[in-house]
């Protein structure tokens, strides 16, 4: 009994939640112009882009930090921030991924993304992302052969100017809300892909985010362009370690596929949750919006959240050409004192448009889950319809679920379906399953792993397994 | 290998069970008979390791103290229960439930687990043999299945799991008589001089099937009498009236 329960408390742990000791280069602590310079400088980028980023600048200083969102946390002072932290050894980047500062390497090895040619996984490439910089990307060559582009977006910005200026801020406006013209102004790095006309990417490519130095916030920003005719598949996983202070990450990710373009987007968010009492973790305020720009173009948004203190999030689809798809799967799960507050939003322009959304929240321990949908059927997008199915299901009786659709329709020859479900895993199932032979714990991961089947299923097949365990590793202590 | 002493059990300041005492060995069929509110479902759900009673007494399962094991222990070491009322598990697939299920109680019990090839090979072997639709077991577990369909699913999984100790509680209350048959083919298939059963039941009817060696009338939390086979029948005639 002692050996099993110390296995649970094992499983327990955040096992992502060590910290790699490494000297940084920062910018000044707080916001203001000169840190927006400073970042702006570091990067070596272009009079256009710091142009770009002051605009938000002056937008951001006129908007109002939301507080709609039903977890609530202490007010974040924004010039008690680091915005921007680089291990100094990323000064000068390395042309090699062998030249890499050997800390760097090891910590992605920890974290199970090797990134050395020889180790590398197969089939996926990775553009690593720690802290405000992007340390390494894998597999270029091979992808430049075909015509893409996968690269950190500070190079992008550099080397493809063209691209960039022309999509960055065209899904998401430098005057957008709050924390995405704050993302405007003060991203640090993220990853740019371009898939070029008729092209259908070989390979998974991925984006592994690292928070790593203390008191830093980290605003990432992806750009993914599908051009005429492409596909892509992108995976983005994050992790951060264990701090007793609570870390912003607001990121702002943009997808635009053209005629008949396909993007499917999957994410694996792990971030630190905090401790069992509720105490540090992340704070995951991040907006991620699709444009299904051209005709019979499709964008798949597919996510299980099972990390941060908060997560709030929406990501969305608008389906302005004609016959788009939009679709969102979704599993969040929360336990011990997380909350969250996610969804999406499907705005249908086009006509012919159609949506799909199926949402999986788990609640447990003492969290709180809510989901919030916005379903958008303008009067120009005949023939068009959504289907929304958002199930809940509440181990114990402390936790809460919520479910919040926003539902407009303005065209009578479009129409949408909404259907809701609440469970709870009862004793008694439990009982069930255990009399034959399977833990607590097991009992509980298969039931939930059941549960978010339709989900999963979307997951590229290298990260189905991961987020089936992961599933189970984020509700492990929250039976018995 | 069953050996129960002095047994009580409360639920909620209730007494259910009162110095309840029974020894079962190795290939011996037990049924216990009584009248509803009698102790019977407490006494199977004690025996699974059902929480939320308070207990006192002894009960060894194979001179171990059973109170020592949390419930899927005691599967592992070949205990299983046939609830009277199976639960439903939305989402869960019945094949992944049963291979899970056979792959925990065999990784116990220090053999191989079986593959997808093997599990299904066996599996469908076995609901030949007890009549059980296969087209359910990629249903969800016992979502939409009859009341019957979910008797059979769980005599479906005893014969999988090849207990020790069967414990069947009112398994043949609303069975018509072609499912009572398949479940009594599916305990007799079972029944070796190793293999003991408990048959907990209202009714004589399916020990026309199964055939007792010993019978026991629980009355208010006790064993008011026992006998063979033919008591069974004794009291289908007199009604458990005549034995307060």
């Amino acid at each position: 009994m002692d050996n099993r329960q110390k296995e649970i408390d094992n499983l327990k742990d955040y096992k992502y939640g060590f910290t790699t000791d490494i000297e940084n280069t920062r910018a000044p602590k707080g916001l203001n112009e000169d840190v927006i310079r400073f970042i702006s400088n570091i990067k070596k980028e272009p009079q256009w882009m710091l142009e770009f980023r002051l605009k938000a600048f002056e937008r951001f200083k006129q908007l109002k930090e939301p507080d709609w969102q039903k977890p609530k946390y202490p007010k974040i002072d924004y010039q008690d921030l680091y915005y921007y932290s680089a291990p100094k050894s990323m000064k000068d980047k390395p042309k090699n991924l062998d030249d890499l500062d050997p800390k760097l390497l090891e910590t992605y090895k920890k974290l199970g993304i090797p990134l050395q040619e020889q180790k590398r996984l197969n089939g996926i490439a990775v553009d690593a992302v720690f802290d405000s910089v992007s340390v390494a990307t894998t597999f270029r060559e091979e992808l430049t052969k075909q015509g893409i582009i996968f690269c950190p977006i500070s190079e992008a910005i550099q080397n493809h100017p063209e691209l960039v200026k022309k999509y960055l801020g065209s899904v998401i406006p430098v005057t957008d809300h709050f924390f995405a013209t704050l993302n405007s102004a003060v991203f640090t790095d993220g990853s740019f892909a371009y898939i070029p006309e008729g092209v259908r990417c070989p390979m998974e490519l991925s984006t592994y985010f690292r928070i790593n130095a203390s008191n830093t916030g980290q605003f990432e920003r992806t750009l993914i362009v599908a051009d005429k005719g492409s596909y892509v598949s992108y995976l983005e996983g994050c992790t951060a370690p264990m701090r007793d202070e609570n870390q912003l990450h607001a990121a702002n990710v943009e997808l635009v596929a053209l005629d008949d373009a396909e993007i499917k987007y999957s994410t694996v968010q792990n971030w630190y949750p905090g401790d069992k009492d509720g105490k540090g973790g992340i704070y995951n305020f991040v907006t991620k919006r699709g444009l299904c720009k051209g005709k019979n173009s499709k964008i798949s948004w597919t996510q299980v959240e099972t990390g941060s203190a908060i997560t709030w999030k929406y990501p969305s689809c608008i389906l302005k050409g004609d016959n788009s798809v939009g679709e969102f799967y979704s599993i969040a799960i929360t336990n011990n004192h997380q909350k969250a507050d996610t969804g999406t939003k499907m705005i249908h322009l086009g006509k012919n448009t159609k949506s799909k959304i199926i949402s999986k929240g788990i609640s447990a321990g003492f969290s709180d889950m809510t989901y919030r949908g916005l379903v958008d059927i303008s009067s120009k997008a005949t023939n068009s319809n959504n289907y929304t199915q958002c199930d809940s299901l509440l181990m114990g009786n402390k936790c809460g679920a919520h479910t919040v659709p926003y539902i407009k329709n303005k065209n009578s020859e479009s129409n949408i379906a909404h259907e809701a479900t609440t469970s709870k895993i009862s004793e008694e199932q439990l009982h069930y399953c255990q009399q034959r032979g399977l833990s607590a714990e097991e009992a509980v991961g298969l039931i939930v792993n059941g549960f978010c089947k339709e989900v999963l299923q979307q997951l590229p097949m290298e990260f189905a397994v991961e987020a089936q365990k992961l599933v189970g590793i984020s509700l492990e202590g929250s039976v018995g | 290998m069953l050996k129960i002493n002095k047994l009580n059990a409360k639920i909620d300041s209730k007494e259910i069970l009162k110095e309840f005492s029974l020894n079962i060995n190795p290939g011996e069929v037990h049924a216990i008979m009584g009248p509803n509110g009698s102790g019977k479902s407490t006494l199977s759900n004690i025996l699974s390791g059902k929480k939320g009673y308070e207990v006192s007494g002894e009960v060894l399962f194979e001179e171990k103290d059973l109170f020592e094991f949390e419930t899927e222990e005691r599967a592992h070491k070949g205990i299983f229960l046939a609830f009277q009322y199976p639960l439903e598990i939305p989402g869960v697939n019945t094949n992944i439930f049963l291979k899970t299920s056979l792959n925990a109680v065999r990784k116990a019990r220090g053999e191989k687990e079986l593959d997808a090839i093997e599990f299904l090979k066996l599996v469908k072997e076995k609901s030949k043999e007890l009549k059980f639709d296969e087209e359910k077991l990629n249903r969800q577990l016992n979502v939409g299945f009859s009341g019957g369909e979910k008797k059979k699913n769980e005599i479906l999984q005893m014969s999988l799991l090849a207990p020790k100790l069967s414990i069947l509680d009112e398994t043949d209350s609303g069975l018509d008589i072609d499912a009572l048959k398949i479940v009594a083919d599916g305990v007799n298939t079972l029944r070796d001089n190793k293999n003991s059963f408990l048959i907990i039941t209202h009714y004589q009817r399916l020990l026309d099937y199964i055939k007792p060696d010993f019978v026991h009338v629980l009355m208010d939390g006790k064993i008011v009498k026992s006998g063979g086979a033919e008591l069974a029948l004794e009291l289908e005639k007199k009604g458990y009236e005549n034995f307060h």
